[in-house]
């Protein structure tokens, strides 16, 4: 008999629906997030999420290889649509065959999954660098809208680099912000976030940067195509060299702050979407 | 003049350095600094130009006034230009607000020749021993090291910089001498040999002393000019592999002659830089460092420049047919690297693939082998592709209709700017 299972929409949620289709012996014919739900004529059954659970499974594919583990936490973090079914798919193998599946990188069981983590690994590495800061009162505030769940994955890139200062890092498609202060970090669900107008410093380093990338290209060796082939059309929007005359202007004296920051990073952060990072997430000891 | 002018005037002056990497360091974060050089595996591109290149670092000229005519360069001194200067901590307040912002990855600082090269590069190293102590700046830094500075000084300049590079300017001694009055070949290798000397004894320190001070940790790199003189592909070709033999070089870069000024020893103002050529360097450059290939394998006196319509390792596939076909389950790295439409990813794929299972053609696509270039040189457990046509001459034609669609875009839009004429 096949079933839906309806879960929370967690990683460790998800993992509870793989624990509870061994436990069941059935074969989920979908996955549903609760955020999600549609209608189905096959019957549903709401998965609870029990840390426990989620992390026997998570030890288990550590113990058939590290890097199983990792292709189905990053798995988890991809845009493809059907991602609960491929990494159910691939998990599902893996316990079958053991380890040896890890090298049939061409069977169906794995090569979709390589592929949506080959898409996402791409686009964090991209992000590392299209990501546009803005300042505002000694904060910086930056915003993305990407394909894939990057965020718990440029955590440590930007928390590193910018370990002295408090940011933020807000994902537009799905609505969750990166935020960090005294080497704290937390990712938290965010609804809106409106960047505020710039002062008058930032905008002279706006204009700054934009008169640098202009002044870059040479004009004889001109060619969109090839700027379009490294760096796709779809970031532009986010990034200072591409906005509109109104972005180079300071807004008068007094802006408002960022809503968002108001909060203030000070909040419990969620639980980790990464296995426990090396350092400690949260709260780590400042310097 | 504000700042704005400066970065004009010093960004424009700058602009024809190809260097822009950032990969090579790997440092942390430290308290209380700011940065680091921790995405050094790949590099990191922050943007790219209209032109395509890649903007990694704030590329700009500490000056752009210039006591040397060198014929190519739009900083030469008898160019009517304007001139501008950085102070130094005009540059780094620079540097630090475009880096906390993410706009790059760091400092790429090179400069025109103000009154010698030793003055020079204390100006340069008084601008980033600031920037690194006083403005804690902990990013990735590349300086040019000028031809005739002071060895002591050039030590000093590495300690602060990650990367450090000594322009060739030109493949041969003539070019220099006709172009480039003011530097000669000697006086080029003399900076480059003491820094290669510098980093190996550098990592000979580090072993002994953990906390011995960096050298250039990212090594060197250098960078000649294509086009401007009437060197071959087979001479540049040989010079990189000796760079990178002989001085452990990093990265050589080429770029091709954009013409700036109207000389008789020079190639005429209308010339359209040399794209195609420049791109058909870089992928036998990456032949020479990834690919185990040497120089000489990949042209000869014969032919001594590479064929514009296909690739350099195409090109070697056609010519070495005794080689082909490989077969995929069998052949080891080396000789799948030598298959066009093989990478190192693929073929590093295929080494894990096939310890599972023999693989076939089907396999080989999902691997990411681009088929339609390898399909002609390989064998899958002994078969080659069902229906493939292999006499050499029409191998050579799907080959380079498959090239056309790839040439740089300018290639094809040169055609139609001649149309309006």
């Amino acid at each position: 008999m096949e079933v839906i299972y309806r879960y929370d929409g967690s990683l460790e949620g998800f993992l509870c629906c793989v624990f509870d289709s061994y436990v069941n012996k059935e074969l989920p014919a979908e996955f549903q997030d609760e955020a999600h739900l549609v209608p189905s004529l096959f019957p549903a059954r709401w998965v609870g999420t029990d840390l426990r659970h989620a992390q026997r499974i998570l030890v288990s594919l550590e113990k058939i290889d590290p890097w199983a583990q990792e292709l189905v936490v990053k798995g988890f973090l991809t845009c493809a649509p059907d991602r609960e079914m491929l990494l159910y798919r691939f998990i599902r193998a893996l316990y079958s065959v053991g380890r040896p599946l890890l090298r049939r990188l061409s069977d169906d069981a794995v090569l979709p999954l390589l592929q949506a983590v080959r898409h996402l690994d791409g686009e964090v590495h991209l992000l590392k660098g299209f990501v546009r800061f803005s300042e505002f009162e000694g904060m910086l505030a930056g915003e993305i809208r990407p394909k894939n769940r990057v965020l718990p994955l440029l955590r440590r890139h930007f928390c590193s680099r910018f370990y002295n200062e408090t940011f933020l890092l807000y994902d537009r498609t799905h609505r969750e912000a990166l935020v960090h202060q005294n080497g704290k970090w937390a990712i938290m669900p965010l609804d809106s976030f409106q960047m505020a107008a710039p002062s008058a410093a930032e905008a002279q380093y706006r204009r700054l940067w934009k008169r640098f990338y202009d002044t870059i290209e040479i004009k004889e060796r001109h060619n969109p195509k090839l700027r379009r082939t490294h760096m796709p059309q779809r970031y532009w929007d986010t990034m200072t060299e591409f906005q509109g005359e109104d972005y180079f202007t300071a807004a008068d004296s007094g802006a408002p702050e960022p809503a968002a920051l108001a909060e203030g990073p000070g909040g419990s952060a969620p639980a980790p979407l990464l296995r426990p990072p090396a350092a400690p997430p949260s709260p780590t000891p400042g310097p | 003049m504000d700042v704005m002018e400066k970065l004009t005037i010093l960004t424009d002056a700058a602009k024809y350095d190809a260097a822009c990497t950032s990969s090579g360091a790997s440092r942390g974060s430290r308290p209380g600094y700011i940065g680091n050089t921790s995405s050094a595996m790949a590099g990191c591109c922050h943007s790219f130009s209209a032109d395509g290149r890649c903007v990694t670092l704030l590329k700009v000229l500490m000056t752009n006034c210039c006591v040397y005519d060198c014929k190519y360069c739009v900083n030469r001194c008898s160019n009517d230009t304007r001139r501008a200067a950085f102070t130094p901590e005009e540059l780094a307040d620079l540097t630090i607000q475009f880096y906390r912002r993410n706009y790059i990855e760091g400092l790429f600082l090179s400069s025109g020749v103000m009154v010698s090269p030793d003055y020079t590069t204390e100006r340069m190293i008084r601008c980033l021993d600031l920037l690194r102590n006083r403005y804690c700046f902990n990013g990735y830094i590349h300086a040019k090291a000028i031809p005739g500075t002071d060895p002591e000084l050039i030590q000093r300049l590495g300690l602060l910089a990650d990367r450090l590079s000594v322009n060739i300017e030109l493949p041969s001694e003539e070019g220099l001498r006709t172009l480039a009055p003011n530097k000669t070949r000697k006086a080029i290798f003399r900076p480059m040999g003491l820094i290669t000397s510098t980093l190996r004894e550098n990592k000979e320190e580090l072993v002994k002393y953990r906390h011995t001070p960096r050298f250039a940790p990212a090594g060197q790199s250098t960078q000649m000019i294509i086009g401007a003189t009437p060197d071959s592909d087979r001479h540049i070709l040989s010079l990189t592999q000796a760079l990178y033999d002989k001085y452990r070089l990093k990265r050589v870069f080429y770029s091709a002659y954009v013409p700036v000024v109207e000389s008789s020893l020079l190639p005429s103002v209308d010339t359209k830089p040399p794209l195609l050529r420049e791109h058909r360097l870089y992928q036998a450059d990456w032949l020479l460092r990834f690919y185990g290939f040497q120089a000489e394998e990949l042209l000869d006196e014969d032919d001594p420049n590479f064929n514009p319509l296909v690739d350099p390792k195409c090109s070697w596939a056609l010519k070495h047919p005794a080689f082909f076909p490989v077969e995929v389950n069998t052949a080891g790295r080396e000789e799948l690297l030598r298959v066009p439409g093989i990478g190192t990813v693929s073929a590093g794929r295929i080494l894990c693939a096939r310890r599972a299972r023999k693989l076939e053609h089907e396999d080989l696509r999902k691997l990411g082998v681009v088929m339609k270039r390898a399909q002609y040189f390989i064998t899958c457990k002994g078969k080659v592709l069902d229906g493939l046509c292999l006499r050499p001459d029409s191998v050579l034609r799907s080959l380079t209709a498959l090239e056309r669609a790839a040439l740089p875009a300018s290639e094809g839009q040169q055609l139609s700017l001649f149309d309006p004429a």
